[in-house]
């Protein structure tokens, strides 16, 4: 991906995204902040507090619980939802593996996103119960 | 001038500073405090950077109080002062306050220019003005500088550059005839106008709190909706300076229209443009004329062809990705000082894009570049076991650099098995907490549902612990249950 290619051109491409109109998903862009993380950086950390949202645009992550390994996690995936819906201290670390740009949202703001644009929290919704699911299957 | 006179020809140097504002010149000072030799480049013709130019209607938005509750010139005063630059020593330093007239608590650009010049003469930074920096090559010893005088060689190279070529999205049709705000004419040339501002945030209020005593109309428009910065508790939010084209708006003053709405197209006509708005949070369309309009859509670094020997960027390609101590993500050597810096991430958000954030960051990487790159040892001062818990609660109540960089800089004491407890001065949190080190605690300021707290992180081996400590109605975090929490939380650690 051209790393000049506008934030909302980014959103757009991703499934997430797919039932919001263009303005619908300039506002969504407007309302967030692209960061960019060096490789082998943390960006979500296991225990901390108040983490934000997260959602990768380009590059690669991984999550980590107590230092193993648990997945990978590339452009379109987002992260942090957990604590911040939870009000919880994150559950996990997350660290690029690569130069990493995410979208993101004070943990604080994350509400108000899902409240003012539904069909994205449904889409979420949907991404969380596959994760859910997945869950379910490893167990014994 | 003549050319003999002027400082650092072209040549080998072991770094190299290009730029000579806030950031290039203060780099510089601190440099120069380690003994580190440099050359600073710059194409302007005097000291100052972006304040030669900005802000456009002639008031900062950062504050310098004269009348402070602690003595002016003192580390804790940075606090009420934002807009001074930093020295080590206080005969170094030049107050912005003594330039300024009483009529605001914000200075004007002419009274921070002045301010910066009187440091940069003060100090005796030179600079060899004049002189741009044309391109960047990359060889097994570090950098070329290429530049209007010939090149520069260097191991490390800092670039302090600024954030302020105009920038456009690049995905509404038409954008490209109406002018950015950096290219705005003087306010009476919109006299009697009517004006389309593309963009809600800061720089779009600056301008039409500018222009109401001028246009006759003016519609501001981006597709999500204002927040403040007195509701976020957030300098990201809109400065309450610029307010008064939204309370136009709210009592119906017929001035100023503010629309939730993404810009369709924008068309030039005969005389003036007409504009093509969709509601972003309702669904309506609208088409309407104005005389001028102007896009208020951001501002990027001139990066030249950094991106091409490697330096990754984001946001649209308008800032560098950086380490928390402001080197390149992805090129060694190369770091940035000044507003760029707000493109490195710290433990909650990036770092701030004003004087008062990255003039702490000229002092950190001038002392990182010297311990990282030039081996130089860090200065670190015994702290008493017994002093411990008041040493960082004062710090959290009273450390500007903690208050002007919230989980970005922190103060950090270490747990040095010879020596004992050594205050390491202060340091970027997220390098403290993600990146083996030494045992210690490093204290900083949080914000928890907007209110100022201290917040302490406590590493022993591998892991580290965060510990929130409560806040104060007067924000003197300082309580007897944060002195308990600290000392039992701290008990493990130290013994």
């Amino acid at each position: 991906m051209k790393a000049d290619q506008d934030l909302t051109d980014v959103l757009a491409s991703l499934a997430l995204f797919a039932d919001l109109s263009r303005p619908q998903i300039e506002a969504v862009a407007h309302t967030c902040e692209e960061v960019s993380f060096p490789q082998g950086q943390r960006v979500l950390r296991q225990g901390f507090s108040h983490p934000d949202f997260y959602l990768i645009v380009e590059g690669e992550a991984e999550v980590r619980i107590d230092g193993v390994s648990r997945t990978k996690l590339g452009r379109g995936d987002f992260f942090g939802e957990v604590a911040v819906l939870l009000d919880e201290p994150a559950t996990a670390d997350v660290v690029s593996l690569t130069f990493l740009r995410c979208m993101t949202l004070p943990g604080s703001d994350l509400h108000q996103l899902l409240v003012s644009f539904p069909e994205l929290m449904f889409r979420m919704l949907k991404v969380e119960t596959g994760r859910l699911r997945q869950t379910l299957e490893w167990r014994p | 001038m003549a050319p003999v006179d002027r400082p650092f020809p072209p040549g080998d140097y072991p770094v190299v500073v290009v730029g000579s504002g806030p950031g290039g010149l203060q780099t510089s000072y601190f440099l120069r405090r380690h003994g580190i030799e440099h050359a600073v480049i710059s194409k302007d013709e005097e000291p100052g950077g972006m304040f030669r130019q900005f802000p456009l209607f002639d008031r900062l938005v950062s504050w310098t109080k004269p009348y402070a509750p602690v003595k002016e010139g003192t580390r804790e005063y940075e606090w009420f002062d934002w807009n001074s630059l930093l020295a080590d020593d206080p005969a170094d330093w030049v107050g912005v306050g003594q330039f300024m007239d009483g009529t605001s608590e914000f200075p004007s650009r002419e009274e921070m220019h002045k301010a910066i010049t009187t440091y940069a003469e003060k100090n005796k930074i030179q600079v060899r003005y004049g002189c741009t920096w044309e391109g960047t090559e990359r060889n097994e010893n570090g950098f070329v500088i290429k530049t209007s005088e010939g090149d520069y060689s260097c191991r490390v190279a800092v670039f302090g550059v600024g954030v302020a070529e105009p920038w456009k999205p690049p995905n509404i049709p038409g954008i490209e005839d109406i002018p950015h705000y950096i290219e705005m004419g003087p306010p009476k040339t919109y006299a009697g106008k009517s004006l389309y501002i593309l963009g809600k945030a800061t720089s779009a209020f600056e301008v039409a709190d500018g222009l109401l005593p001028w246009a006759k109309s003016m519609v501001l428009s981006s597709p999500s909706e204002v927040k403040l910065s007195v509701v976020e508790r957030s300098l990201a939010g809109l400065r309450a300076r610029y307010t008064q084209p939204l309370e136009d708006y709210a009592i119906g003053g017929r001035t100023v229209t503010i629309l939730d709405a993404s810009t369709e197209r924008i068309e030039k006509m005969h005389e003036g443009f007409r504009v093509s708005l969709r509601g972003s949070m309702a669904n309506w369309e609208l088409s309407l004329d104005f005389d001028a309009a102007v896009a208020t859509t951001g501002v990027s670094a001139p990066l030249q062809d950094l991106p091409d020997i490697g330096v990754a960027t984001f946001s649209g390609g308008r800032l560098p990705g950086q380490t928390p101590y402001w080197e390149s993500a992805s090129v060694p050597g190369i770091y940035f000082t000044g507003s760029i810096t707000q493109g490195a991430v710290g433990m909650r958000g990036p770092g701030g894009a004003a004087v008062h954030a990255f003039r702490y960051c000229t002092r950190i990487l001038a002392s990182h570049i010297a311990q990282r790159q030039f081996g130089q040892t860090p200065k670190r001062t015994p702290v008493k076991g017994s002093d411990l818990v008041d040493f960082l609660l004062d710090e959290a109540t009273r450390g500007p650099e903690l208050w002007n960089q919230k989980m970005y800089l922190a103060r950090v004491v270490g747990f040095d098995k010879k020596q004992g407890l050594v205050d390491e001065g202060i340091h970027p949190l997220a390098h403290f907490v993600d990146y083996d080190r030494p045992d210690g605690v490093a204290v900083a300021v949080t914000s928890v549902e907007g209110v100022p707290s201290p917040v302490f992180y406590v590493r022993s081996g591998s892991r580290v612990d965060e510990v929130i400590g409560e806040s104060d109605l007067m924000l003197d975090f300082a309580t007897p249950e944060n002195k308990r929490h600290l000392t039992s939380v701290l008990k493990d650690v130290t013994g």
